[in-house]
This record gives C-alpha cells, sequence and structure tokens, in this order.
C-alpha cells in the first residue's frame, strides 16, 4: 500500500512537471500571442507593392507594436496587394487619414507596417480602408538600383 | 542471390505489416484499458516517465549549455550573440527536445520494457496469463504502451525548459549576454507553430519509441540471447525510426 502511493505520488508528480513545462514553452517563449483575441479592430490597406511582408508581421506607429498583420493577398479587381491587420481595441483614436508604409528593420530584417498619422477629426474603425494615396510600397532593393542605375546614366548623358 | 534477396524483402513486408496490425490491436484496446484498468497505466507512466526524469533533465541542462557556448561563440563574430536565446529555443523546441528524449527514452525506457516483456515470455508469464483467460496484450501489453505515450510528450517539454534554463545559465550567467535581450529575441523569433511542431513530434516519437519496444519485447526469441538480442534491436530500429521520421514531419511543417 505504501509504495502503491509512492507511486502515485510520484506519476503525480511527474505530470504535473510535465504539463507545468508545457505551459511554460506555450506562454514564456513566445511573445507572439497578443493582438488575436477579440478587443482588436480590422483595417485593410491597398498598397502597389508589399516586397516580402508576411503574415504576423507587426503594425507599428512611432515604433510601438499596436498591431499584426493577419493576411497579405493579391486583390484581382483593383489589381494590388491588400494588407488585412489588426489593431488593439485601445488604440482607437487613429485618424482615419493615416499614412500606412512597409518599412524594414534594420539593414536585413523583417519587414513590417509603419503607420504615420494624418489630421482627420474621424478615426479608424472596423474594417475601415486605407487606399492608395496614403499607402507607400516597400522599397525594392532592385528597383532602387535601376533607378539609380538609370538616374547616373542620364546624367552621364547630359554631360 | 535475387532469391535470397526477394525473400529478405517479403520477410520485411510481412514485418512490417505483422507491426501494423499490432499497432491497431493496442490501439483498440486501449480505451477500454483507460478506464477500467487506469491504475495500471499510471504505475507505467511512473515506470517509464518519472523514473526517466533524472537523465532527462541532466541531458537537456548540459545540451542546452552547449547551445549557450556555441551560439555564443559563433554569434559573436557578427555582434549577435544576443540572439542566442533565439538560436536555443528554435534548436530546442522543434528538433532537439524530441529528438534526443526520443532517444534517451528508448535508451532507458524502452530496453526496460523490451526486455521486461521478452523475460515474461521466456519464463513463460504470459503463457500462465493466458492459461488463466487473462489477455497478455491487455494486462501486459497496453498499459506499458500507453504510458510510454504519456510520458513522453511530457518528458520532451521538460526536456527543452531545462534545456532553454541550461543556456540560459551559460549564455547570460556565465558569458554575460543581456537577460532582457535574451528573452525578447526568444519571445520574437519563436511562433506558435514552432512550439506545435515540437510538441507533434514529441508526440509521435513517443507512439513509434513505445510501440517498437513493447513489440520487439513481445516478439522476442524467448532465450536469455533472444531477451538481449531484442533489447539491442529496440535501440537501433528506434533510432533509425525516430530520426527518419523527424526528417518527414520536418518536411511536412516546412
Amino acid at each position: 500500500m505504501q509504495q502503491t502511493r509512492a507511486v502515485e505520488f510520484g506519476t503525480g508528480l511527474f505530470v504535473l512537471l510535465g504539463l507545468a513545462a508545457l505551459f511554460f514553452l506555450t506562454t514564456q517563449t513566445t511573445g507572439n500571442n497578443t493582438f488575436s483575441g477579440s478587443d482588436t479592430y480590422e483595417v485593410q490597406a491597398y498598397f502597389e507593392n508589399v516586397g516580402s511582408l508576411k503574415n504576423r508581421a507587426p503594425v507599428a506607429m512611432s515604433g510601438v507594436t499596436i498591431g499584426r498583420v493577419t493576411a497579405v493577398e493579391f486583390d484581382p479587381v483593383s489589381l494590388e496587394a491588400r494588407v488585412t491587420f489588426v489593431i488593439d481595441r485601445k488604440y482607437d483614436q487613429i485618424p482615419d487619414d493615416t499614412d500606412a508604409a512597409i518599412l524594414t528593420s534594420g539593414l536585413l530584417g523583417s519587414q513590417y507596417i509603419g503607420l504615420q498619422a494624418g489630421g482627420s477629426e474621424t478615426y479608424l474603425e472596423d474594417g475601415s480602408e486605407i487606399d492608395l494615396p496614403f499607402t507607400q510600397s516597400a522599397i525594392v532593393l532592385e528597383n532602387l538600383i535601376s533607378k539609380y542605375l538609370f538616374s547616373a546614366g542620364g546624367e552621364d548623358d547630359d554631360e | 542471390m535475387f532469391r535470397e534477396l526477394y525473400y529478405t524483402f517479403v520477410e520485411f513486408l510481412r514485418t512490417f505489416g505483422a507491426l501494423q496490425l499490432f499497432f491497431l490491436r493496442l490501439l483498440s484496446h486501449s480505451p477500454s484499458i483507460i478506464v477500467r484498468r487506469f491504475r495500471l497505466v499510471v504505475y507505467q507512466v511512473y515506470n517509464t516517465g518519472a523514473l526517466s526524469l533524472v537523465i532527462i533533465m541532466v541531458c537537456g541542462l548540459f545540451v542546452g549549455g552547449v547551445l549557450g557556448l556555441q551560439g555564443y561563440s559563433n554569434l559573436s563574430k557578427f555582434n549577435a550573440e544576443d540572439a542566442v536565446g533565439a538560436v536555443a529555443a528554435l534548436g530546442l523546441l522543434k528538433e532537439l527536445g524530441p529528438v534526443i528524449t526520443a532517444l534517451l527514452f528508448s535508451g532507458r525506457a524502452g530496453t526496460a520494457l523490451a526486455s521486461e516483456i521478452g523475460l515474461m515470455k521466456a519464463t513463460d508469464q504470459l503463457s500462465a496469463m493466458e492459461m488463466m483467460a487473462i489477455s497478455p496484450l491487455r494486462r501486459v501489453l497496453v498499459p506499458r504502451f500507453l504510458g510510454g505515450v504519456i510520458a513522453m510528450p511530457l518528458l520532451a517539454a521538460i526536456f527543452t525548459v531545462v534545456g532553454l534554463y541550461g543556456a540560459h545559465l551559460v549564455g547570460v550567467t556565465l558569458l554575460g549576454v543581456d537577460a532582457g535581450a535574451f528573452w525578447s529575441q526568444m519571445q520574437d523569433a519563436v511562433e506558435p507553430a514552432d512550439i506545435y511542431e515540437g510538441i507533434i513530434k514529441s508526440t509521435v516519437f513517443g507512439v513509434v519509441a513505445s510501440l517498437l519496444a513493447v513489440w520487439e519485447g513481445y516478439n522476442a526469441i524467448p532465450t536469455a540471447e533472444g531477451v538481449g538480442r531484442a533489447t539491442t534491436r529496440t535501440v537501433v530500429i528506434t533510432a533509425i525510426a525516430i530520426l527518419i521520421l523527424d526528417f518527414i514531419i520536418t518536411a511536412i511543417a516546412i
């Protein structure tokens, strides 16, 4: 009897330890669990070129992450890229003429959406759209290089 | 020579098919054992899981520590030693945790299962049970199989957590990486999908390692030599199966 109790105690302790380890792994090693609950609102933005923007990329305002990208798709009607992202409900006073730009964190870092506040009196809400004059595409390195090369070539011609 | 090759191939397929049928038989008896004879399963969780804790935790600590060392020495060439937490966490969660735990599990618990069942067979205990109308499959094999299946994911999770602390110990405490950067880089890099991949892997490995251990023990030649050979085969076959499955699951996950 004594031995059975010891075995049961050891098993209970082991299972508890294992579950605690699983809990630790799911909560502490990953920080991306926020912005997925219901306390968010969804905004869509249309871009000419999204570069390598990925699902779950951060949406930042003044460098602070306030939301996350939930979908990057191609819109066959407007022939632009449609990026859907959610913003935390507590940031509900963002003007609806806000600029959205796809930026790169660091030299080789991943891409994220940076929002630049506008001056409108009405705010972004669930289902709002940010359309082309207010969005700035990702900078594609090849385009940048070719632009530089061609403009340099043009100067040579002038001389 | 071709005929021999052919017979070897046929024999391999036959064994492989018999293993699948054996697996299905274990599964079909599992629910009723869990409901009615849960105490047997608990005892096997203790045998395979709780008694493997020491080896799992010690190995986890040192595997994590070596990841911290290697990560630090290589990443510091790029002035990126802060990322040592991310490197260690991704390595442990996705690969090293499930795989090394499964290999250790097969060495510590799988061999114990195989030799125990093989010895039961060699000393006619299984036949005696059948004489008393007790199914050895239900009384001996299913609880041992289920115990391993339950214990393995928990062991892998414990291994991973202890490994993270090993990496923390070496990276932060010994080599002076900033603790905040260590954890924030890790939380930035690890996504829930990485954790699920590790859990799926460790569950699959648990099923495979327990199944092969029970199978080898049950099919051991009932002699001293046969039991010894079954024990060896358990480790060899489990290691091969786990590493191949690891490749397949990773290929699917990516």
